[in-house]
C-alpha cells in the first residue's frame, strides 16, 4: 500500500522529488512525510491555549463561575435546562440526539454542536450567526425555542443569591451581574474544554506507537485529494476551515430544506451549507452532521464515497471516491484516533441562596 | 500603484479582450484561506480578476451598497473578474470561508 501510493506520488511529482529513501518514504503532493514527529506534521497541533479576548482573560474565578453558571438549570424559565442538557460532557458535549430537544422538550431542527474546542473557532454556530463565544453563550437563553430565559428574573435571582453575587464580584470586579458578564463567564468555562492530547497529538508530537498503523494508512487517506480529500474542510489543527459547506445530506431536497448558512448571507452557493465541525473527540459526539443523519463514522464516510445524495447545491469540494472497504476502515479508525483522554468532570456545588 | 505581480496566461488573454484601453487591471489572488492583499484601491472603470490559488474552490461576492456581485465558486488556477465602474467603498468576501475579507476602494 505504501509503496503503490508513494510511487504513483513520486511520478507525479515531476522534479519536485524529494526521498527519504533510508525511511522508505515519499514526500507526496501534500509535502507531508507521514513519520511520528516529522516537522511537515507539526501544523495539525493547536496552539497550547485557545485565544480569548482582551477583556476577558480565563482567570479561575471567572472559569469557576462560568462552570456554575453551564450547569445550573435555572438559566432557563422552567428552571430545567442548564447549558449542559444539550452540551453534556456524558455525550462528548453535545446530547446524543440527532437534533436538540428545547424548551417544554420541543425538537429543535438541527444537532447540538459540541463545545469541545470551539474555543479556537473563528466563527460560532452551525450557520455562523456568531462570532465568538461570548456572543454565543448568550443565544440559546435568549432563543424562546431553547432556554426561553426570563433575563429579569435570572438577573434578581442572581443579585438576590450571596454564592453568585459574590462569584461574580470575584470574577468581575465593578462590571456588575449582566448579560455580558453572564455570557463572559460561561466562555472562560468554555475555553476550558479543550481536546488537545488524543493519540493522534501525541504521534504527531513523535510517539510513533501512540497511532497504530491502520491509523496511520487512515491519516494518509484523510489527507490524501486523491482519497479522503477530507482536510480539504477538516483542515489543520482544530480539523476545521471554520467555513460552510453544503454536504449534499438527504435533506437538503426539496423547498423545506434547512438553508443553512444562507439565512445569514443571501450568496447562491450558501445554501443549505454549513459550518465544519470539528472531528476531535468525534467518536464521541454521534450521531453526526447538523441534521443528525448519520449514526456513526462509517455512515458519514459512506455519504462522502457516494459523494453526497442530493447533488443539487452540494459542494465543489465534495465528489465520490474511490476508497476500498480497508480504506474505509482505516478512516474510521483514524478519526477514533482523535480523542483526548479527558480528566473526569467533576460537577460544582450551586449556590441555593 | 497597481498590485499585479504576475498575470497567468488566461488572465492576459482576459486582459486583451478587456477593452477599455485606459483602464487598469489587477489581480488579487486568494491563497491561504486570505486574500493577498487586505486593501485596493483602483480608479473607476478598472477590472480587478480575483484568482483562487488554494487547493480548494473558493468564492468571491460582495453585498455592498456600491456594488453587489457573486462569482460563484471556482478551483485553483481560475479567475473571475470584476469592473467597478461607480467611486466609493466595496467590501469584498468569500462566502465558503467567513475570515477571507478585503477593501476596495474605487477612485473617480
Amino acid at each position: 500500500m505504501r509503496n503503490r501510493t508513494g510511487a504513483a506520488r513520486i511520478h507525479a511529482l515531476a522534479g519536485v522529488m524529494v526521498l527519504v529513501a533510508a525511511a522508505g518514504v515519499a514526500r507526496g503532493e501534500t509535502g507531508l512525510v507521514f513519520e511520528a514527529g516529522h516537522p511537515s506534521l507539526q501544523h495539525w497541533l493547536l496552539p497550547e491555549r485557545p485565544p480569548y479576548p482582551e477583556d476577558n482573560e480565563p482567570t479561575p474565578e471567572r472559569v469557576a463561575l462560568g462552570k456554575m453558571l453551564f450547569f445550573d438549570p435555572r438559566l432557563s424559565s422552567d428552571g430545567n435546562m442548564s447549558c449542559a442538557s444539550c452540551h453534556n460532557p456524558m455525550f462528548g458535549w453535545s446530547d446524543g440526539l440527532p437534533t436538540a430537544r428545547g424548551h417544554k422538550s420541543m425538537v429543535l431542527g438541527r444537532a447540538s454542536p459540541t463545545v469541545i474546542n470551539t474555543a479556537y473557532n473563528t466563527i460560532q454556530m452551525w450557520d455562523g450567526r456568531k462570532k465568538d463565544l461570548e456572543d454565543q453563550a448568550i443565544g440559546p437563553m435568549e432563543a424562546s425555542v431553547e432556554m426561553n430565559t426570563d433575563f429579569d428574573r435570572l438577573f434578581r435571582f442572581l443579585n438576590n443569591n450571596q454564592g453568585y453575587s459574590e462569584a461574580f464580584a470575584r470574577a468581575y470586579p465593578g462590571e456588575g451581574i449582566n448579560k455580558r458578564t453572564l455570557a463572559k463567564a460561561i466562555a472562560s468555562y468554555e475555553r476550558t474544554i479543550i481536546s488537545n492530547d488524543s493519540p493522534f497529538d501525541r504521534w504527531i508530537r513523535g510517539d510513533a506507537s501512540a497511532m497504530t498503523e491502520q491509523q496511520v494508512r487512515g491519516f494518509r487517506i484523510f489527507v490524501d485529494p486523491d482519497k479522503g480529500n477530507c482536510a480539504i474542510c477538516h483542515s489543520a489543527p482544530n480539523f476545521t476551515d471554520n467555513g460552510f459547506h453544503n454536504l449534499g445530506l438527504a435533506s437538503d431536497g426539496g423547498e423545506s430544506a434547512d438553508p443553512g448558512r444562507y439565512a445569514i448571507k443571501p450568496v447562491k452557493i450558501l445554501k443549505g451549507a454549513f459550518k465544519t465541525p470539528t472531528l476531535r473527540d468525534v467518536a464521541l459526539t454521534a450521531p453526526y452532521f447538523h441534521d443528525g443523519s448519520a449514526r456513526t463514522l462509517m455512515e458519514v464516510v459512506e455519504h462522502y464515497v457516494k459523494g453526497g445524495v442530493v447533488r443539487e447545491r452540494v459542494s465543489p469540494n465534495i465528489r465520490p471516491l474511490n476508497l476500498t472497504a480497508r480504506e474505509k476502515q482505516d478512516l474510521v479508525a483514524f478519526m477514533e484516533a482523535l480523542t483526548t483522554r479527558h480528566e473526569p468532570v467533576t460537577l460544582p456545588e450551586l449556590p441555593l441562596r | 500603484m497597481h498590485a499585479i505581480v504576475k498575470l497567468s496566461g488566461a488572465a492576459v488573454a482576459a486582459l486583451l479582450l478587456a477593452g477599455t484601453a485606459m483602464a487598469a487591471e489587477y489581480e488579487v489572488g486568494q491563497k491561504n484561506k486570505a486574500f493577498t492583499v487586505k486593501e485596493l484601491t483602483v480608479k473607476v472603470g478598472d477590472t480587478v480578476h480575483f484568482t483562487n490559488q488554494d487547493d480548494f474552490f473558493h468564492n468571491v461576492f460582495s453585498l455592498s451598497d456600491l456594488k453587489t456581485f457573486d462569482l460563484g465558486s471556482y478551483p485553483k488556477g481560475e479567475f473571475k473578474s470584476v469592473t467597478f465602474d461607480k467611486a466609493g467603498k466595496v467590501e469584498v468576501e468569500c462566502a465558503i470561508h467567513p475570515s477571507m475579507m478585503m477593501t476596495i476602494n474605487v477612485e473617480e
